[in-house]
């Protein structure tokens, strides 16, 4: 195990360094720069500040700065906000993203392994075709629709709950009611997701040779599904939860800015936006190391949830 | 029990009005009648309420809050709380004396000398002095601090030469006479040298805490300021919040209690948060709304004019507008600009025929053409157009640069749409993101007409007649004229208040008869406001300090 462990986490080495190699020179590629703003700066302040920052130096040699830095854990200051290092941004952008997105993967998962086990169980029945037609809807109803539309009723007319934020300025600040409308809206694509997913999955095991048998032994259809049929049926959804985990908690930038959440999804954003080289490129590193973690955790699951997989 | 029904009814209703706007076109939506609170104010109508605190959403979130490096609009609607220069503002935008008490200015206009408030106070309770805003003058031009904005320091005496470091910052024509009295030479009479103190960049900086601090001395808890109000907590991206300073010279007048200041990207985000009752007032709106808020929110809708140019840029440095002033004039004058302020823009815009925005004391220009009627116009515009050398059979293709954004996407529409009809231009409309936009425009390569945008720093027409200057480093016209530059020279250096406000009006004629730029608009500003939010004027530069603001009772 440790072994495993450890190739895995040796292995990830180069493929982050090609990400970060990727990302630095692409986002110099890009034209136009930090420094750049209507008001234009006097030449002599436009070359301090890119002294300051090391942008006056050839390219190569800012990516070997970069990765020495990298390398003593030290990811350099945000250009758009001067005075903060990209270090302390992460920090306080990271937990509202994981939060948020933790919490819509969990009920996403509850509530579309229910739903497709559901839909399988009763295939072409009318509960079969109603969870399937709310999926097909969860999925091509676009977030930025039913944000705005959840916000509107729940918070503009009735008043039940805030319309963004966490709460800042009010009693409620830090408590859960502020999280109620962005975690279902993020959660809602997730659920059809994973409710189409185990509904295939789940006909296709129960179906197989061991659920017959197990029938024919008389077990109940909850002792069936919950002992028997449901940890085979989850592989196909686990590879997609793996990798979709580490897309929501590392902030989406939709629901961000509709419920006006101070994420990492919008850090990337504005980061892109103005050229904040180090955040964006802190952002994609994260994004890509979290990634491999979520597939490495995945295939750990793999391996308990079918023996074969195991080495 | 039969509340309780009756308010099950009404969230029925609700819901059902929600679905049908949901169906109905944009701007459309069906209003929800609000059930009206106690009268606001009171009975008298000024009772104050219980809770003196402001929400207000402000936009992007301020880069820093260190006054010397801050750049956006958003960072200075802050700083103006937490800091006072000199000079400051009334809530109608008129200057008065801040940190200063009085000034008294040389017969040459060149020598000011500033005294400062006895009781003027720092937020940790230290006395304010001359020599803070000495050296924060200094500093702010010194080219180590990493200014962006140390450019309006220039009329100051060696203040260019410190900026670009030919010169130290202690040889800057600033120098504390004694612990109240503050002397700033000019290198020429500056009329709006006044104005300028109310910037920033001229703040003063509270030595101790910048020397202890360093690079983090504008953080929370650490940030020392003059101001009405400081600094108590500061969440990236979530919010920022100021709470009255007691040590302020004025305290005794300051109403609020605590200022929130939210960043908010989305306008239709702060919009949706400022109905559910989460804000005050907000920064902007989204265009689309507004035709809807002017039927159901319109006591506190505001819509006032900003100092704010909107035009595109004619590249007079290639073809087809290189040495072609009647194909310039022809573009400009077959555009239908009141159809643009009213159907594309719809904000409440001003129709611009010229290119200084109302400024006070500035007789607006424009070229005679804009008393006629658009009939007239087109007449006169396809004249031009065929004067130009162009016609049906050999119309003018044209490329059009905007930058990303669907307000200026549907006003780029439009322009292309009013030509083709007038004048028969094919015009290709190109978008950029808006660094890559900034670099296009100013390498004059790739451009021939491009959305060109500027609001002034203060409240004079210099800040807007200095752009058009052959050697001004935003002049991304290329427009060169002899006769401009020596008047906006001339003007720059006359003292006489009425002389130099008629030079700079000659240069406008001079220049909207040359026409390097392409009026369209001047902007407003645009938000809505609780109506319990008192002592909040709307003002040109769109500044307003919170220690004139105050809460009524709702």
């Amino acid at each position: 195990m440790l072994r495993l462990i450890l190739r895995r986490l040796l292995e990830s080495i180069p493929t982050l360094l090609i990400l970060i190699a990727v990302t630095f020179f692409m986002m110099r590629m890009a034209p136009g720069g930090p420094f750049d703003t209507e008001k234009r700066l006097a030449p002599e302040i436009e070359a301090n500040l890119r002294a300051a920052y090391h942008l006056d130096e050839p390219l190569y040699q800012q990516f070997g700065r970069y990765l020495w830095n990298l390398a003593r854990g030290d990811f350099g200051p945000s250009f758009q906000y001067r005075d903060r290092t990209v270090t302390e941004l992460i920090a306080s952008g990271f937990p509202v993203s994981l939060q948020l997105g933790g919490l819509a993967m969990l009920i996403a998962v509850l509530a579309g392994v229910s739903l497709g086990s559901l839909a399988a169980l009763r295939q072409n029945k009318p509960a079969d075709y109603g969870t399937m037609a709310m999926a097909m809807t969860g999925i091509s109803v676009p977030n930025f629709v039913v944000g705005p539309l959840l916000v509107l009723v729940f918070a503009v007319y009735l008043g039940w709950l805030p319309a963004g934020g966490l709460g800042e300025g009010s009693a409620a600040a830090g408590g859960w009611r502020n999280l109620v409308l962005p975690v279902f809206t993020l959660a809602l694509t997730q659920v059809a997701y994973i409710a189409r997913l185990t509904r295939g999955s789940m006909i296709e095991v129960l179906r197989s040779n061991f659920i017959r048998t197990a029938r024919a032994q008389g077990l109940s259809t909850g002792t069936i599904l919950l002992r028997h049929a449901l940890k085979p049926a989850l592989i196909p959804v686990i590879s997609y939860v793996g990798p979709a985990t580490a897309g929501l908690i590392t902030g989406s930038v939709v629901i961000e800015t509709i419920f006006d959440l101070p994420g990492l999804g919008r850090y990337f954003v504005t980061g892109a936006l103005n050229r904040d080289y180090t955040l964006v490129l802190w952002i994609v590193v994260f994004y890509g190391a979290l990634i491999i973690l979520c597939n490495f955790l995945v295939d750990l699951i793999y391996g308990w949830l079918d023996p074969r997989s195991r080495e | 029990m039969i509340y309780r029904a009756v308010r099950a009814r009404r969230h029925c209703l609700a819901l059902l009005v929600v679905l049908l706007a949901a169906c109905s076109r944009p701007g459309e939506e069906a209003p929800v009648p609000v059930p009206q609170a106690v009268a606001v104010g009171g009975a008298s109508g000024t009772e104050l309420a219980a809770r003196q605190i402001l929400r207000a959403a402000n936009g992007a979130e301020p880069e820093t809050l260190d006054p010397h490096r801050a750049t956006g609009v958003t960072a200075s609607n802050i700083l103006r709380d937490v800091f006072e220069g000199l000079v400051t503002e009334a809530a109608d935008g008129s200057l008065i004396p801040g940190a200063a008490e009085s000034w008294t200015v040389s017969d040459d206009g060149r020598t000011y000398n500033f005294t400062l408030r006895a009781n003027g106070r720092w937020s940790n309770g230290d006395p304010v002095t001359a020599e803070d805003f000495a050296s924060g003058l200094r500093r702010s031009a010194d080219p180590k601090t990493l200014s962006e904005y140390s450019a309006i320091l220039y009329p100051i005496d060696n203040a260019d030469a410190v900026v670009n470091g030919r010169l130290p910052p202690d040889k800057l024509g600033v120098r504390a006479i004694d612990d109240r009295t503050l002397e700033i030479r000019l290198h020429s009479a500056t009329p709006y040298f006044v104005g300028l103190l109310t910037h920033s960049s001229t703040y003063a900086v509270h030595r101790p805490s910048l020397q202890k601090f360093g690079s983090k001395f504008a953080r929370a808890g650490n940030l020392v300021g003059n101001g009405a109000f400081r600094l108590d907590a500061w969440v990236v991206q979530s919010h920022i919040l100021l709470t009255r300073n007691p040590y302020y010279w004025d305290n005794v007048h300051t109403t609020l209690n605590e200022v929130w200041y939210f960043p908010v990207e989305s306008a239709e985000a702060e919009l949706n948060r400022y109905r559910a009752g989460e804000f005050d007032l907000t920064y902007t709106l989204p265009n689309r709304q507004i035709p809807w808020l002017r039927k159901n929110l319109a006591r506190e809708l505001r819509i006032a004019p900003y100092l704010g140019s909107y035009v595109y840029g004619f590249n007079t440095s290639r073809p087809p507008f290189k040495d072609n002033i009647p194909l310039r004039k022809a573009l400009a004058m077959a555009l239908d600009r009141d159809v643009i302020v009213t159907k594309v823009g719809g904000a409440g815009e001003i129709a611009a025929y010229g290119w200084v925005p109302p400024v006070t004391g500035y007789q607006g220009q424009s070229p005679a053409w804009a008393a006629w009627t658009q009939e007239q116009r087109n007449v006169e515009a396809r004249r031009q157009y065929a004067l130009a050398g162009y016609s049906s059979e050999k119309p003018l293709r044209l490329e059009l640069f905007y930058n990303t954004e669907s307000n200026h996407r549907r006003l780029a529409v439009a322009m292309a749409a009013m030509w083709r009809d007038v004048l028969g231009v094919e015009t290709e409309i190109l978008s950029q993101e808006w660094q890559v936009f900034l670099q296009t425009r100013r390498a004059r390569i790739d451009t021939q007409l491009f959305r060109f945008g500027w609001v002034g720093d203060y409240d004079d027409p210099f800040t807007f007649a200095e752009i058009l200057q052959t050697t001004h480093g935003m002049n991304d016209m290329a427009y060169s004229n002899p006769r401009y530059d020596a008047l906006v020279e001339r003007a720059s250096r006359e003292g006489d208040a009425a002389a130099r406000m008629a030079m700079l009006e000659e240069a406008e004629r001079i220049m909207l008869d040359d026409m390097p730029v392409l009026p369209i608009y001047f902007y407003v500003t645009k938000r809505v406001i609780k109506p319990w939010v008192a002592g909040y004027e709307d003002n040109i530069l769109d500044h307003h300090n919170s220690r004139f603001v105050r809460i009524l009772r709702h």
